[in-house]
Order: structure tokens, then C-alpha cells, then sequence
């Protein structure tokens, strides 16, 4: 069964980056399968546009969980602009690549990585405070 | 690394008194069966020599034992086959939510040819109740096709008496056996069934064989025509030395099942109670008594059922699981959707199906490996 795996993506499965929960998080955004029930939750800290942290919660396939936990790697450090660029083809690929089969599961960590910028930028707003990239949304 | 192997649910491994029982079967008595010559005739001898075997676990005649290619061949020979040959009489077939895919799509397959089905629902635990296969009886049903017993969850069906239920009807009943035939009791005429099907894989015979019982005066349209082997019941020159293996196989089958089942059911509940002595929020699919000795499925609350898996791949014990992260379909099994098992558990859950490979010193690898496992997928799981 392990064949079925590229060694990155057990290696984020056994090893993931960045597990648990931001308490005081300026962004937080959570993505569900409804077809396989599946979900991940994503929390960011945001600093001058960047995002300083990243931590992520997966009830998942273990290609959910390597690929969110690969989201977090690249997320860490971004500008805003930069991690909404993040999509399910990139980690797809951070991980090694997915059989077609397996392909939504990496949809799961950037879409919730998405809704987390979305929802910072939307938090933002609200304060009076316009998000860089509010207008794409 | 020893490998624990807890999937025999899915297939058995070949028995080595199977193997050297079918070894003289590829080089030397390889005649056809069909031929007349002292080859033919030798090869046929140890076919019917098989046929008897099966029969005498089934408690049937040899005659009413047709060969076929898989138990999923037998499904669907059992399914079309008196489909096909009843048109006549009837379109309407009785069938529950919870059977085989071999069942459910040849049930689906028939609808599209303009049979009508009922898909009877089960309860919670996975039984279907008798009476709601006598309501679903009306003057235009042919055919009753409930499954012995559950691959998924292993819950053993009312068999006997839906099967009384049915003769009270006229109606045909048919039984898919592949998870009981070798494991539980299988009589024929004490189950009450024209028809059942086996599989060779599940019980220590080579894949790619199977069987279905053919009670006397059931007409069963072919699948398959060419010559006349099988009594023209299943054309094909037979795959020789494989049947052979299922006779062996069902040889040993009914002279060890008894004792095996009391071992199974031992092993089963210890390593039931050695995981729920350990770890909280364990949820048992299935019925907790009517239920396969060998099979014990489990939701894990709050972690993904291919997570598991892999994890304990990883540490060379080898399980199922009926999440729809595992099936490559995205639907998560049939069977506990029908049993009413809520999202959130099916995807949770794990099948364990034990068998003859199984020792209880794999039942103490396999529960102090899944804790650590439990507990670290938990932790970074965003359900409580
Ligand atoms: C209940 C049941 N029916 C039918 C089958 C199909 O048998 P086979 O694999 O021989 O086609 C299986 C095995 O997967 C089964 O578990
Ligand atoms: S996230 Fe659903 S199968 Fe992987």
C-alpha cells in the first residue's frame, strides 16, 4: 500500500509540518468534502502582509493530510498574494504528485489555506482596514 | 518485521495442502475434461472428484454444483440467469442495500433491461427483517437475493427463514455465501435456498474460481455459450487445476470449520476487547452476536479510516476499510450508509477479518500498535 505513495508525501503523513491550533489567529478557514466527508482546518497569523505562521487540523485521507501538511511549508513566510497562488496543483506536486483518484484530496489544504486569507482579509476590511488583495476576491 | 495479515475478508492465501493438491493438475494431468481419451477422461474424474467435494460441504447433489470463473460469476449467473429465464412469470426482484456489488449491479443492470428491484433497507445493526421481504412480495416477483453474510460487517442474515418465506411464495431464492461457505454451516436444504454462490479465494483456494448450487428444476438462462460443459449451464474449457484446489479447499473447509470458527471467534473478541480496553470512543459496525466469527469492524471517532490503514501498513499489519478515501469511487460503503452509521463513522471505520494465518500473538502486535497510531491521528484531527 505504501507503493501507492511517493516517499514526500508518507514523509509529511508520518512527520506533519505545523499540526494544531493558532488561538489568537487573524485568519481561519475550513474546507470539507462533501462527497468523502473529509476536512481540514487551517489557522494563519499575519504579519505586514505576510503570513508569519500557519497550523492546520485534518480528519483526512493521508494525501489530505501530507498535502496540507506540505500547504503549510510553502505558506509560511508568503506575502498574502503570493499564498493565494498556492492551489491544489502545487502541493499536489510538493508531495510527489497524486493519482487522479486522489487528486481533491489536495484541494482540501489550499482551499482551506484560501478561506483563511479570505477570511483575514475580510476581518480587515471590517476593521477599516483593506486587504492587498480584497479587490480579487 | 513479522506481517500480520488481517484482510482475508478480501482473499485467503492459497493453503499449502490446496497447492499440492492441485501441483499434478498443470503438467500432468492436464488433459481437457471434454475429451474422451484416458487424458480427457483422467482430468475429468478430478473435476467431478471436486464437484463431489463441494456438494458434500453444501449438502447438494453433484449435479446441481455449476463451476464458475468467480463468486462474482456466480452473483450474476444466479441473478440474469433466472432473470432471463422467469421473464415469463415475472420482472420484479428482491434484493437488500447492503449486498456485494456482484448483486447490486447485476440487480442495476436488470432494472436497465426493464426489471423492477426492491432494495430492501436493514437495521442497525445490518439484519434485514424477514418481514419486509414478505411485504416486498408481489404476484410479479421471480426472484429473492439476500447474502448469506456481510463482507463488510459480517452480519449473519435470516437466511432459513426468509428462504421458508419465499417457498410459501413460489418465489426463487438465491443466497451469496462467498463470506459463509467453509466458515458457517451450509445446507442447502437447511437454509432454504434454489441457489448460492461461492468463491474460491475466500476460502484458501486460488482466485479466479467459484461456484454456484443450481437447485434441481431452477432454469438458469447461461452467461456465457459455447460448447456444453457444465451441462450447458457455463461454457468453457474449466480451469482444471484451480477447481481442484476448491475441492481440496472445500474438503478441508468442512472437516476444520467447526473448530476454526470456535478459534476465530476467540481471537476476534480478544483482540475487540484488548482495543476497547485501550482506546475510548471505539464503535463496533455490525451485530454484536449474529455475526461472522472471523470479521470485526470498527469506527475509530474522529480518524480517518485510510489513515489508519496506512499507518498500520506501515508497521506491516495489513486491514480494510470501508472509507470512501480507500475505494477510489468517493462513496463511502454502502453497507453502513444503509445501517444508518452517521458520515463522520464511516469514514472512521476499519475492518479487521481474521483467518487461518492468525495467531493471538498477532492480536497483542495489532492492539498495542493502534493507540499510538489513534492518538496521533486524533491529535491533529479538527472533530472532537
Ligand atoms: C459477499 C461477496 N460476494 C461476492 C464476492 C465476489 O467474489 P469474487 O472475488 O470471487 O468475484 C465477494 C468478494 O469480494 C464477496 O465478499
Ligand atoms: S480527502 Fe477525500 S479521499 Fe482524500
Amino acid at each position: 500500500m505504501t507503493d501507492r505513495y511517493d516517499d514526500k508525501l508518507l514523509d509529511h503523513f508520518s512527520h506533519p509540518r505545523n499540526v494544531g491550533q493558532i488561538e489568537d489567529a487573524d485568519g481561519v478557514g475550513q474546507i470539507g468534502d462533501s462527497r468523502c466527508g473529509d476536512m481540514v482546518k487551517v489557522w494563519i497569523k499575519v504579519g505586514d502582509d505576510r503570513i508569519t505562521d500557519v497550523k492546520f487540523r485534518a480528519f483526512g485521507c493521508p494525501a489530505a493530510i501530507a498535502t496540507s501538511s506540505a500547504m503549510t511549508e510553502l505558506a509560511v513566510g508568503k506575502s498574502l498574494d503570493e499564498a493565494a497562488e498556492i492551489t491544489d496543483d502545487v502541493v499536489a506536486q510538493a508531495v510527489g504528485g497524486l493519482s487522479p483518484d486522489k487528486a481533491h484530496c489536495s484541494n482540501l489544504g489550499a482551499a482551506a489555506l484560501y478561506e483563511a486569507i479570505m477570511n483575514y482579509v475580510v476581518r480587515s476590511v471590517e476593521r477599516g482596514r483593506v486587504g492587498c488583495i480584497a479587490s480579487e476576491a | 518485521m513479522k506481517k500480520i495479515y488481517l484482510d482475508h475478508n478480501a482473499t485467503t492465501p492459497v493453503d499449502p495442502r490446496v497447492l499440492t493438491a492441485m501441483h499434478p493438475y498443470f503438467s500432468e494431468v492436464f488433459g481437457n475434461p471434454s475429451s474422451i481419451h484416458a487424458f480427457g477422461r483422467e482430468a475429468k474424474e478430478a473435476l467431478e472428484r471436486a464437484r463431489g467435494r463441494i456438494a458434500h460441504l453444501l449438502r447438494a447433489g453433484e449435479r446441481e454444483i455449476c463451476f464458475t470463473g468467480s463468486g462474482t460469476e456466480a452473483d450474476n449467473m444466479a441473478i440474469k440467469g433466472v432473470a432471463h429465464s422467469y421473464r415469463n412469470k415475472g420482472d420484479h426482484l428482491i434484493t437488500s442495500q447492503i449486498e456485494h456489488h456482484a448483486v447490486l449491479a447485476s440487480c442495476a443492470y436488470l432494472e436497465k433491461e426493464g426489471f423492477r428491484v426492491t432494495y430492501l433497507p436493514v437495521d442497525g445493526t445490518g439484519r434485514v427483517d424477514p418481514d419486509d421481504v414478505r411485504k416486498a412480495i408481489t404476484d410479479h416477483t421471480i426472484l429473492i437475493t439476500i447474502m448469506h453474510a456481510n463482507n463488510e460487517v459480517g452480519t449473519i442474515q435470516a437466511i432459513p427463514e426468509i428462504g421458508r418465506i419465499a417457498r410459501e411464495h413460489g418465489v426463487l431464492f438465491h443466497t451469496d455465501a462467498v463470506q459463509t461457505a467453509g466458515k458457517l454451516p451450509v445446507d442447502v436444504d437447511a437454509l432454504n435456498v434454489d441457489l448460492l454462490s461461492l468463491s474460491g479465494h475466500k476460502i484458501y483456494a486460488p482466485k479466479g474460481v467459484g461456484a454456484l448450487y443450481i437447485r434441481k428444476g431452477t432454469k438458469i438462462t447461461p452467461l456465457i455459450h459455447g460448447g456444453h460443459h457444465e451441462h450447458g449451464r457455463r461454457a468453457g474449457t474449466e480451469n482444471l487445476a484451480s477447481l481442484v484446489g476448491l475441492g481440496k479447499a472445500a474438503e478441508i473447509a468442512g472437516a476444520e470449520r467447526a473448530e476454526e470458527y470456535k478459534r476465530l471467534t476467540k481471537l476476534r473478541d480478544a483482540l475487540h476487547k484488548k482495543i476497547t480496553d485501550r482506546i475510548e470512543r471505539v464503535f463496533l459496525n455490525g451485530h454484536p452476536t449474529q455475526r461472522i466469527a472471523n470479521t470485526l469492524n470498527l469506527s475509530f471517532a474522529a480518524v480517518e479510516g485510510e489513515s489508519i490503514i496506512l499507518s498500520l501498513d506501515m508497521e506491516g499489519i495489513a486491514v480494510a476499510s470501508g472509507s470512501a478515501c480507500t475505494s477510489g469511487s468517493l462513496e463511502s460503503s454502502h453497507v453502513l450508509n444503509a445501517m444508518g452509521i452517521i458520515p463522520e463513522l464511516t469514514q472512521s471505520s476499519v475492518r479487521f477479518s481474521l483467518g487461518r494465518t492468525n495467531t493471538p500473538e498477532d492480536m497483542e502486535t495489532v492492539a498495542e500498535a493502534l493507540p499510538p497510531i489513534i492518538e496521533r491521528l486524533r491529535a491533529m484531527s479538527p472533530l472532537t
